[in-house]
């Protein structure tokens, strides 16, 4: 969508030119159907885990990608990097979609998976796993001709492994958590990518060693002037890191904007709904949605987000004369605020500060008044069967 | 009087290349209707603690010290005693609710075994009192009858709460409760705890590296680091006013939004927890450590008085220098 790409030049975000850009991308997973039932013809349900994402990545910029589980952020990424077949949609890199063969592409595009230990080889040395890749694109020597051991080392001592040559021959398990991270980012580096993809990259690892990853990718940025899409549930590590921020919600992108904006000042209620959940001194007594995220299989007619939102369920939307609307008019993301977009009815069509005072005022009614009685009130709502089923 | 109860506790795994000392001389007390909250990164002794408040730990770990658990020493128990004490004294939530239940077994017959098995009711009984504790955790009353795959991460965690819950227990220890659950799940969770908790009085140990999720559901924290507690006070002022800089840096790794020096500037710690078969000298945290001076390699430092119920190990807490000259003449 063209509307994506314009950022307002007073939002102070990086300019560079578009480098990665997502058009309407649609990805499908079919249920399995048994023996019988395809023969009859039946086909499994269609699970529409990303429903319709547009998505502009500048160069240099750092963009975090945020939601619930199931709403669509990891296929998103593995759709980006090849590893996902996509229903519909176009991937472009530097302004011209995706070839057949995408191994130049996956050259200067690479990705950081969420688990390490699992995503490292044990039985291989960690010079292998970084040479791996080199071999796999059949490159031998460097650009200024240097050997296969100098890129690889170049590589580990970026990715903050020094001396590096103490770690060639070391496997992962020899490794702590941290510096298995910093081998899988080296892996990704030795390739010189323009683009890394990490997926939740510090998830897995202790509180105290996810800052120094999250460094190593500042500081990598900076230097190898990389950019950076990173898939994370977390929103105080995209405060940290992110220059724009996207929250997803069942397979759409509901907001995005840059961070400052997004995170505090949210334009759509679901973003305000994940800020209330992310624990601080604050206490236990607010607003938080009951129930699982919804089935993508079974998405809700009229804004998606309609059944859980506090807008909608305190009242607030019928006083608002908006209730019809989100129950019954799907949307698209527009932009309310210059490079700020959000796909909710309330900012739509009345605007940016009524809409905030609107979502303000939902949270404080539905949020629980004695604490006592209200988590056992999710019953119905936790009633629903999980996903998957 | 407390609930439990640890003085000078040292436990040293038995493993091949020697004994590993995991918890090097803690002290702890809950008191009734407390929560505890037991911080630190992977390996520093927090879940080593909490298995052996049950005797959980293998057979050829050497537990000393003095772990009582309503005046009872947990240690010098005799397996009957000590089977009888497990889940009805205390009990505990497991991290990983994705494996902890019997996937082939009703999730209803599972609670309904630690009931009967500890001859708390008959089986008719039993089954009542299941349907009572699932509504206790928001769960309908039919779920009894679900296997675990049919329930969500959510739904399972909350019955290992009924589980833990089922036999009156006097302390419940939650070992990272929601670490595997997503954010909106882990705040229902976390807020279904805090209400059980304080509906029922119970007491509480909970652990898990996450500080902002402790600083929220606990009373009181303690911080521990290669084995030892660095740090303890009341929750609030021991996250928002750190005097152990291990603290300070586990309170920055979950920065709030809106805070601007967090804002492009993520922080972290330099290098890694100590393996604990080498464990530095003086203060074990010195090597990581931003303001470590001279002293710190040589001295070991106690828990100091710093301030109103708290305590740190640090030389650069006022109470320190004090201490320290003390009793050094």
């Amino acid at each position: 969508m063209s509307a994506i790409d314009v950022p307002a030049p007073e939002t102070g975000l990086p300019k560079g030119a578009p480098i990665l850009e997502v058009e309407d991308l649609h990805v499908t997973f079919r249920g399995r159907v048994g023996l019988i039932a395809g023969l009859r013809g039946q086909k499994g349900t269609r699970s529409r885990a990303v429903d319709g994402v547009d998505l502009l990545v500048r160069k240099g910029e750092v963009l975090a990608i945020a939601g619930e589980s199931g709403c669509g952020k990891t296929t998103t990424a593995r759709a980006i990097m090849g590893l996902q077949e996509v229903e519909s949609g176009t991937i472009k890199y530097e302004g011209k979609p995706l070839p057949r063969n995408l191994k130049p592409y996956l050259r200067k595009v690479q990705m950081v998976f969420q688990d390490p230990t699992g995503t490292l080889n044990p039985r291989q040395t960690i010079y292998e796993i970084i040479a791996e890749g080199l071999r796999i694109h059949g490159i031998d020597r460097g650009p200024d001709g240097e050997p296969e051991e100098q890129l690889v080392a170049r590589a580990l001592s970026r990715a903050g492994l020094r001396p590096p040559d103490r770690f060639f021959l070391r496997y992962p398990h020899e490794l702590s958590g941290g510096q298995r991270q910093r081998v899988v980012i080296g892996g990704a580096l030795v390739l010189e990518p323009e683009v890394i993809v990490a997926d939740e990259p510090v998830s897995n690892l202790d509180a105290s060693v996810r800052g120094e990853i999250l460094q190593l990718l500042m500081k990598l940025r900076e230097d190898l002037d990389l950019t950076i899409v990173i898939v994370t549930h977390d929103l105080g590590l995209a405060w940290t890191v992110a220059d724009r921020v996207a929250v997803m919600y069942l397979g759409r992108i509901v907001e995005i904007g840059p961070a400052e904006e997004v995170l505090l000042r949210p334009l759509h209620p679901y973003t305000k709904a994940l800020l209330d959940v992310v624990p601080e001194a604050g206490g236990l007594d607010r607003p938080i949605l009951t129930g699982e995220p919804p089935d993508p299989t079974k998405i809700p007619p009229g804004c998606r987000f309609h059944p859980r939102c506090p807008v909608v369920v305190s009242g607030k939307a019928a006083e608002l004369g908006i209730e019809a609307a989100c129950k019954g008019e799907d949307l698209a993301l527009e932009e309310i605020q210059p490079g700020h977009f959000s796909a909710c009815h309330a900012s739509r069509q009345l605007g940016a500060e009524a809409a905030a005072a609107a979502i303000a005022a939902a949270g404080a009614a539905v949020a629980p008044e004695p604490v006592a009685e209200d988590g056992r009130t999710d019953d119905a709502a936790s009633d629903e069967p999980p996903d998957g089923t | 009087m407390s609930v439990l109860s640890l003085k000078d506790v040292h436990i040293t795994y038995h493993t091949a290349s020697g004994g590993v000392p995991a918890v090097r001389g803690v002290n702890l007390e809950v008191a009734k209707g407390e929560v505890l909250g037991l911080a630190g990164e992977s390996g520093c002794g927090k879940s080593t603690i909490a298995a052996a408040i049950l005797r959980l730990l293998p057979g050829t770990t050497k537990v000393e010290g003095s772990i009582t658990l309503d005046g009872e020493d947990v240690l010098a128990m005799k397996p009957g005693r000590l089977r009888a004490v497990r889940w009805t004294g205390a009990s505990i939530v497991f991290q990983g609710a994705m494996h902890a239940l019997n996937p082939v077994q009703r999730v209803g017959d599972q609670i309904g075994e630690a009931i009967t098995v500890h001859n708390q009711a008959g089986e008719r009984e039993a089954r009542v009192r299941v349907g009572a504790l699932l509504e206790q955790v928001g769960l309908p009353t039919r779920r009894a009858m679900d296997f675990p795959h049919e329930l969500s991460g959510g739904q399972k965690q909350r019955v290992m709460i009924a589980m833990a819950l089922a036999c009156n227990p006097s302390l419940v220890i939650a070992d990272e409760p929601t670490t595997a659950l997503d954010v909106m799940v882990q705040a229902q969770v976390l807020r279904l705890m805090k209400e059980l908790q304080r509906d029922l009085g119970l007491s509480m140990v909970f652990i898990t590296h996450d500080l902002s999720v402790l600083v929220e559901t606990s009373d009181r924290l303690a911080i521990m680091y290669a084995g030892k507690v660095v740090e303890e006070g009341s929750a609030a002022t021991v996250f928002h006013d750190p005097k152990h800089p291990y603290t300070a840096a586990l309170a920055a790794a979950f920065p709030e939004i809106g805070d601007r020096r967090f804002r492009g500037n993520p922080t972290g710690l330099g290098g890694d927890p100590p393996d604990p078969q080498e464990i530095p000298s003086g203060c074990p945290f010195h090597p990581r450590c931003s303001v470590a001076f001279a002293d710190c390699e040589r001295t070991v430092p106690e828990l100091y008085p710093a301030g109103e119920g708290r305590r740190a190990a640090c030389l650069l807490v006022e109470g320190a220098k004090t201490v320290a000259t003390g009793v050094s003449e």
